[in-house]
């Protein structure tokens, strides 16, 4: 099916997030929208999809202008979504899922649950997808609940599939599969959206490419071209694509994590005996996918969380019994992955939300009030330095961008005297100028000596970051690599392969993304040298 | 980080026996060695002996009747008591070898205890208890708390807070009355009660879905409403002219022929009402349609993930009003208790917290239809039991006794819920 989008404009309030955008997908192509965090990708598959109402413009299937009023007309056209965030009910199974909107009914409205599983069934052996249709959802790995909303999609004769950023809670060996499931799908002549912000894949993948910036098309691209052409024409300007970081020089260790393991109320083992060391001056990442415990980690080491058993030393002196702001006040700087819920009060002003941790001891405080002034003074100065782009430091927080979100969190924990960084997905949804001013402050605090932890998700962030990396799986982890190792590698740890199968298996045969790395150090282009 | 940690196996799991484990709660078996010992001297051991206790378990319609039963009061105590204390040792045996107790042990304990208890309270009385009339009382006791429970889960599964039940309750009550009194009816005083709910119902959904205030301000805002527009009704129309307005037939008493005859469960159930009947075929289709229909799994989708249901074309505020309106037509209906069913006239605030009590059962129920049958029956029972004590006549002052359905309420919803999960997306509003 032939899918085209006329001059399709989408307005909130005064934030233009669709200008006038044409985009044509040809049947049996597989089209790659290309754009940074906050070029309106997102939004526009939305208005396709029936999500959003257009100001202006026209969808065309066929030539045949079509309106969506919901999503159900959408999909009754023929277009399936995957969301970048599952739309996959956790506590329902996987034929629950696929069947809900349409599900095949016995006498009196009850469900044929045979069908439902019969039709996962079906599409899943097909492509070879293994999904057992009475799992339920919250038990399966991403990777696979990322394969029922593909069920999904075509259980319901979707002609045009959109992928919202598929990629982004995948190892490369999961996103190999995909592009494989992307390719099978293409033959049969699915037409499929493929949005993205990552370069490596839009290369490997795609048939066209069209670049969205700031809710404008601002070219086309063929696959050919070279990370450094799609870069400069996704941003605008010429961009590195590498972080620009000097070698570490690593001091004595002064953190020290021993045998730490977390266990939650349903008695799920979260962290599980996790031992790990920092030493000064570097940077280690914690790479794994998504869930992996991670997030407790962090948490536990803040002192949100009481572990069961374990240690965490700071230049010898214990965290773990301690409260959050006594692990504060010891030296930790933290950054949570949501800097909009954990990390900011979204309705205090940036003012206000710069001296969260500091309000109640001096020059902030004065015995009972505030000094308004300081906090006012102290302000000013920290937006000039992490170049917060604010109207005022009176605004709320909330109201500003991701990015200059997260350079007030960024501000607020690094000005304080630190002797330990943690960081978690430091730089998830911002902007391209936001990434690389966050990777160089980051940087900066390593080179001032300080230990530094990295939580990421984002293969391309560890590799680019840090100087160690320690992969988690399930809690545990799963084995120590340098930095700058071999993505396929790493990407075989995250799904639980110990290391030296890892490195037997990722040397026998290499993915897509693993290979155009490997080339590109081959090539000696400048963004991957200075690794 | 050190050196081994690199080479170690890491994706096969070590030693199981020497992995640190999550601390071991003792709530339950602490609670349970409370009561026993509690009920082991309370009941047990400090009363005099040489009293006896009678239980009387037969009615006079059953195929065949079964002599009273007289216990020695002391010893019947003190054994149950000692069954209580064996079971909370298994408990804390089962505890610490981290192992999981079944539903069975706290029904069992129960049982055991409130035996003990009611042998104690009857100890020397002339009167004996009279068992199957405590249960059937207990069952008609939970008739509103079924429905209001089951009204909450019907609302809270598409993710609106209903704490308007109490309300709702309210509303049906008021127009059962008056409709079964103005047309002599007591059907149609049943028919008019689920009607009263909506209304109210359809005054939540315009406020929460419409206007998306704050879904618990609303309910308790039109708590109050109805308190007041009932009341003001109560004092201008229903008393001027009581005998027009204000005093509706009673519901008669069906026996189900053959089944109602036999001894204990005949009479508990199946001499009944046609609102318990009701009940029963509500509880049964709510149980299969919620689980089993695409009416329930949509009705799910939609409390526990509403983006997603709209992603596949469900209209999520519109699944969401509907299943509020019926819910609370539901708890309507379950408010013709208080007046057609139990066969008196309107008074002002008759529903008496119970729907706040019909919340708690849902929740011990975990949101499932049989579970809130089940935990509103226990409320029903902790009700009835201060009644028939109060008859009785026991050594406790009367206020005590009044107190017991809602210690029960309390104890019940913290102590044996447990970990419930409640529908993801309840209480949070849908807007695109």
């Amino acid at each position: 099916m032939k899918l085209e989008l006329r001059g399709i404009t989408k307005r909130f309030g005064a934030l233009v997030a669709n200008d006038h955008i044409d985009l044509v997908v040809q049947p049996g192509e597989i089209h790659a929208l290309l754009g940074e965090n906050g070029a309106g990708k997102s939004t526009l598959m939305n208005v396709l999809y029936g999500l959003y109402d257009p100001d202006e413009g026209e969808v065309l299937l066929d030539d045949e202008p079509r309106v969506f009023a919901g999503p159900g007309d959408a999909m009754a056209a023929g277009i399936g979504m995957v969301h970048q965030h599952f739309m996959l009910v956790p506590v329902f199974t996987v034929a629950e899922n696929v069947a809900l909107g349409h599900e095949p009914v016995k006498g009196g409205g009850l469900i044929d649950r045979a069908a439902a599983r019969k039709l996962v069934k079906e599409i899943s052996d097909r492509f070879g997808f293994d999904v057992d249709p009475d799992a339920l959802i919250e038990n399966l790995p991403v990777g696979a609940q990322q394969r029922v909303e593909i069920i999904k999609a075509l259980s319901r004769k979707a002609e045009v599939l959109i992928l919202d950023e598929p990629t982004a809670v995948l190892t490369p060996q999961e996103t190999d599969e995909l592009i494989g499931i992307m390719r099978q799908l293409k033959e049969s002549g699915t037409s499929i959206v493929f949005i993205t912000h990552k370069l490596r894949e839009v290369r490997a993948i795609a048939d066209r490419i069209t670049v969205i910036r700031r809710g404008k098309v601002v070219g086309e691209a063929s696959p050919t071209s070279t990370e450094q052409e799609l870069a400069s024409l996704m941003v605008g300007r010429s961009v590195s694509l590498g972080v620009d970081k000097g070698p570490a020089e690593p001091g004595e260790e002064t953190v020290q994590v021993r045998g730490l393991t977390v266990i939650d109320p349903a008695g799920v083992r979260q962290v599980d005996d996790v031992s790990f060391g920092v030493r000064r001056g570097e940077i280690l990442a914690i790479a794994g996918v998504q869930g992996n415990g991670q997030t407790e980690l962090t948490e536990v080491m803040l002192g949100l969380t009481q572990p069961v058993a374990g240690s965490v030393q700071l230049d010898g002196d214990e965290l773990v019994g301690r409260s959050v702001k006594e692990v504060l006040r010891a030296g930790v700087g933290f950054v949570p992955e949501d800097r909009t819920i954990d990390g900011l009060v979204s309705e205090f002003s940036v003012a206000e939300n710069l001296v969260l941790d500091l309000h109640d001891v001096p020059p902030f405080a004065r015995s009972v009030q505030m000094n308004l002034a300081k906090v006012r003074a102290n302000a000013e100065q920290r937006t000039v330095e992490f170049d917060v782009r604010t109207p005022s430091v009176e605004a709320a927080a909330g109201t500003l961008s991701g990015g200059n979100q997260q350079k007030v969190v960024l501000a607020r924990e690094m000005s304080r005297p630190l002797r330990l960084f943690i960081a978690s997905q430091p730089t998830r949804g911002l902007d391209v100028g936001s990434i690389e001013f966050v990777h160089q402050r980051i940087v900066q605090e390593r080179d001032h000596g300080t230990p530094v932890i990295i939580v990421s998700t984002e293969l391309d962030e560890v590799l680019g970051l840090a100087d160690r990396i320690v992969v988690m799986y399930r809690g545990r982890i799963v084995g120590e690599v340098p930095g700058g190792a071999d993505r396929d590698v790493l990407g075989l740890m995250m799904a639980g392969v110990p290391l030296a199968e890892a490195q037997a298996q990722a040397a026998a045969h290499h993915t897509t993304l693993g290979g155009a790395d490997l080339e590109a150090e081959h090539g000696t282009t400048t963004e991957e040298a200075d690794r | 980080m050190s050196a081994p940690t690199t080479d170690r196996p890491a994706a096969t799991a070590p030693d199981e026996a020497a992995k640190p484990l999550a601390p071991i709660s003792w709530k339950a078996p602490t609670g349970y060695g409370v009561f026993s010992v509690l009920s082991l001297v309370l009941f047990g051991l400090l009363p005099d002996s040489g009293r006896e206790s009678t239980f009387t378990i037969s009615t006079s319609k059953d195929f065949f009747q079964i002599d009273p039963i007289t216990v020695p009061s002391k010893s019947t105590a003190i054994l149950l008591s000692l069954i209580a204390l064996g079971l909370a040792v298994f408990s804390y045996v089962e505890t610490k070898n981290r192992r999981k107790v079944g539903v069975w042990l706290p029904a069992i304990f129960g049982v055991c205890v409130v035996m003990a208890f009611l042998v104690w309270a009857d100890a020397g009385k002339d009167s004996p208890i009279p068992l199957t009339g405590l249960l059937q009382g207990s069952l008609f006791l939970a008739i509103p708390l079924v429905f209001g429970a089951l009204s909450g889960l019907l609302c809270e599964r598409s993710g609106i807070i209903n704490v308007a039940i109490e309300g709702q309750l309210l509303a049906g009550a008021f127009l059962a009355a008056v409709v079964a009194s103005i047309t002599s009816s007591a059907y149609a005083g049943l028919i008019a009660a689920p009607i009263a709910g909506a209304l109210v119902g359809a005054l939540l959904v315009l406020f929460s879905i419409k206007y998306v205030v704050n879904q618990i301000i609303v309910g308790v805002v039109l708590n109050v409403l109805v308190i007041g527009v009932t009341s003001y009704l109560f004092s201008t129309v229903l008393k001027n002219d009581a005998a027009r307005y204000n005093s509706p037939p009673k519901l008669p008493t069906i026996d189900i022929p053959v089944l109602s005859q036999i001894p204990v469960i005949g009479p508990v159930l199946f001499r009944q009402t046609v609102l318990v009947y009701v009940m029963y075929v509500v509880v049964a289709l709510l149980q299969i349609f919620i689980f089993r229909s695409r009416w329930g799994l949509r009705l799910r989708a939609v409390g526990e993930h509403p983006k997603a249901a709209d992603t596949v074309g469900i209209k999520v505020n519109r699944t969401r009003m509907r299943s509020t309106i019926l819910g609370s037509a539901v708890a309507g209906l379950g408010g013709a208790f208080f007046t057609v069913a139990a066969g008196l006239a309107f008074g002002k605030e008759m529903t008496g917290g119970k729907g706040f009590i019909a919340l708690a059962a849902m929740i011990l129920g975990r949101w499932n239809p049989v579970g809130a049958l089940a935990a509103a029956l226990l409320f029903g029972f902790s009700d009835n039991l201060q009644v028939v004590l109060g008859i009785v006549g026991t050594p406790i002052p009367s206020q005590i006794m009044l107190m017991t359905p809602y210690v029960v309420t309390i104890f019940a919803v913290a102590g044996l819920v447990g970990r419930v999960r409640p529908p993801a997306s309840e209480g949070i509003p849908y807007v695109k």
